[in-house]
């Protein structure tokens, strides 16, 4: 038996009326199944998504290719599945690291106070201020021979991602780091705070175990939104030929080449962006679902 | 007033500072180095010339001692030559920037004017099939990938119908109908990409003013609906928005990024993205400190217009 008025319930109901949201879930969650069965559709078809043949490329719609062939004879609907998997997971990992680097800076900024809370949001200003694609460019250009790292990270097939993700968190912590601090700002004046410092908690229990849990709504909210806004960056990145390598497919890099057979293969151009769209567009929309249900008194 | 403008100027110098030390440092860290350069156009060199040279260039010094003698040039005028254009740094900068501030500002001019009214009139109607329209739109705007929408529009508009150029920009002293033509996409881009931004900001800096009691007053002594809104509210209105304003200024020097690239228009945003993929240490360099510190301004300026625009923000009080 759930309890009707618990807030959690009062949240889904609230969620629940918020239309485009509800449907916004559901687009997501039919794409990442979508995107889990790539491999299924991989035997269904019978060509793997790298597989290159030269003798069919830039084919149209057909049985065997779905939504035809790239300027190499690559399957383009596999390729998007492939890519989506790219996307999708960096987008969902980035937005995590960034938001977890952002709660802890929040919490102790706004749990200890002082030097401390100048110091990080003085840091959190400044890196708001800054110019961040031009910056990110760099950092997404840099030799990694250069910094140390060994050989074999280096070559590995995954570095590109995990660049991705590691520049992505750097910068995007932010956000999340002023609405934690500016929530702990309140909550640590707050009697049951009070009454747990009174028993002898340590301020690392408090901190985690009091505070965070209350501000978890918030975060869930932050996260939604800016996993769009990271596969945006993820995309542009990819797209600029400094984010996911090839031959590994991501929506970023699948529009390099199309761009430069704009004028053989348009369509080339249409699927990988819309489906970029389709994906950032849904996830802030269920971003501001899930505002309106956790904090009805935020708009309107 | 006068130790607010002081201690935010000295954060912003700061942080202007620290941020030359990083890009110095990062640009070092990117693939190839000078001397590599050398050695790949001149066959002659030997490994025995490439270490002398480094001696003599000062290479080989540690990072720190290698970024103080480049900021002592730098700070005497000296800000070297770029690699790609074989000119003085400066030289290349000047005209990026021209450009740049054309594209960007016509593009932030048309996306305010469009928005502020927008928002206003969806505010107005809060809940209204309109204001759904204009949120939907909004939404869009802000989830469309700029790179994509860019490509979009050269297949539609350069491919398809032939009306616009697909990149590029207008020789010097061409007839101002020809450079509009090299104008219009980029442009277009950019505005769509911002006005979703903009008329959310305003819609939602309406909605809160048209809470406050001075609006209830002002439509108990019976002004009517219309003078309330686009007289007492959106004047009030506009403060969060000049202020939002005024962080996009930053902007407009440092030039957007992906559109430039895209349409070849030769900015401040293309010209950063060439030197830095082009090995062009100088320029990469001084481009982004240009970029950093006019990005700075311009959040400097975003504050100073706030505290100046609301009397009621206290200055000099704690900034929490």
């Amino acid at each position: 038996m759930i309890n009707q008025n618990s807030p959690l319930f009062l949240a889904m109901r609230r969620f629940r009326r918020h239309r485009l949201a509800i449907f916004s879930c559901c687009v997501l969650l039919s794409m990442i199944v979508l995107v889990i069965s790539a491999p299924l559709f991989e035997i269904w078809l019978g060509v793997s998504a790298n597989q290159v043949d030269l003798y069919s490329r830039m084919v149209g719609s057909s049985l065997q290719h779905p939504l035809g062939t790239d300027e190499l004879g690559r399957d383009v609907f596999l390729r998007l599945l492939y890519g989506g998997r790219i996307s999708l997971f960096t987008g969902l990992t980035a937005a995590c690291f960034a938001a977890s680097i952002g709660t802890v800076i929040g919490l102790s900024a706004g749990y200890f106070g002082g030097r401390l809370d100048a110091l990080l949001m003085r840091l959190t200003d400044s890196v708001i201020a800054l110019p961040l694609l031009p910056l990110l460019i760099v950092l997404a250009a840099i030799d990694l021979n250069k910094i140390g790292l060994p050989e074999a990270i280096v070559q590995s097939e995954d570095v590109s991602f995990y660049r991705i993700v590691l520049i992505v968190a750097l910068t995007g912590w932010t956000t999340v780091a002023r609405l934690v601090r500016g929530a702990t700002l309140s909550l640590k004046e707050r009697e049951f705070v009070m009454a747990a410092r009174g028993i002898g908690a340590s301020d690392r229990h408090i901190m985690f175990r009091h505070i965070l849990p209350n501000l978890l709504s918030p975060i869930i909210v932050a996260v939604t939104l800016s996993v769009g806004s990271v596969i945006l960056l993820e995309s542009v990145l990819s797209f600029l030929g400094l984010g996911i390598q090839p031959p590994m497919a991501s929506w970023g890099n699948m529009l390099t080449n199309a761009q430069q057979l704009i004028w053989e293969a348009p369509l080339l151009a249409v699927y990988p962006g819309l489906l970029i769209f389709i994906t950032v567009i849904s996830f802030n929309f269920l971003g501001d679902g899930l505002q309106d249900a956790f904090d009805p008194k935020a708009e309107y | 007033m006068r130790w607010f403008l002081f201690t935010r100027v000295t954060q912003s110098l700061i942080v202007l500072m620290i941020m030359s030390f990083v890009i110095y440092a990062l640009i070092g860290l990117m693939p190839g180095d000078p001397i590599d350069l050398m050695i790949s156009a001149n066959p002659n060199m030997t490994a025995a010339d490439a270490v002398a040279l480094r001696e003599l260039f000062g290479l080989d010094l540690p990072i720190y001692k290698r970024y103080l003698n480049w900021l002592g040039t730098a700070l005497g005028g000296d800000l070297g030559y770029s690699r790609l254009f074989g000119q003085p740094v400066l030289d290349v900068l000047f005209p990026a920037m021209k450009n740049t501030v054309v594209l960007m500002g016509t593009a932030f001019i048309l996306s305010v004017c469009i928005a502020i009214p927008v928002g206003t009139f969806a505010a107005s109607k809060p809940r209204s099939p309109i204001d759904y329209g204009v949120n939907l739109f909004a939404f869009a705007g802000i989830s469309i990938p700029s790179f994509w929408l860019a490509l979009m529009l050269i297949i539609i508009f350069s491919v398809f119908l032939g009306w616009f150029p697909a990149g590029g920009i207008a020789t010097e002293g061409a007839p101002f109908l020809e450079q509009i033509k090299y104008m219009v996409l980029p442009v277009a881009t950019i505005t769509i990409v911002s006005i979703g931004g903009h008329s959310r900001y305003v819609r939602s800096s309406m909605l809160e003013v048209l809470r406050q009691d001075y609006i209830r007053t002002a439509r108990a002594k019976g002004a009517d609906n219309n003078r309330v809104i686009w007289k007492h509210a959106l004047r009030n209105a506009m403060i969060p928005v000049v202020t939002i304003l005024a962080l996009d200024f930053g902007f407009l020097f440092s030039g957007a990024l992906i559109t430039e690239t895209i349409y070849s228009w030769p900015g401040m945003g293309k010209l950063i993205f060439d030197s830095v993929m082009g090995n062009d240490f100088n320029l990469a360099l001084v481009a982004l400190l240009f970029a950093t510190a006019l990005t700075l301004t311009g959040n400097l300026l975003a504050d100073i217009c706030y505290a100046w625009l609301d009397p009621r923000i206290v200055i000099g009080g704690d900034s929490t």
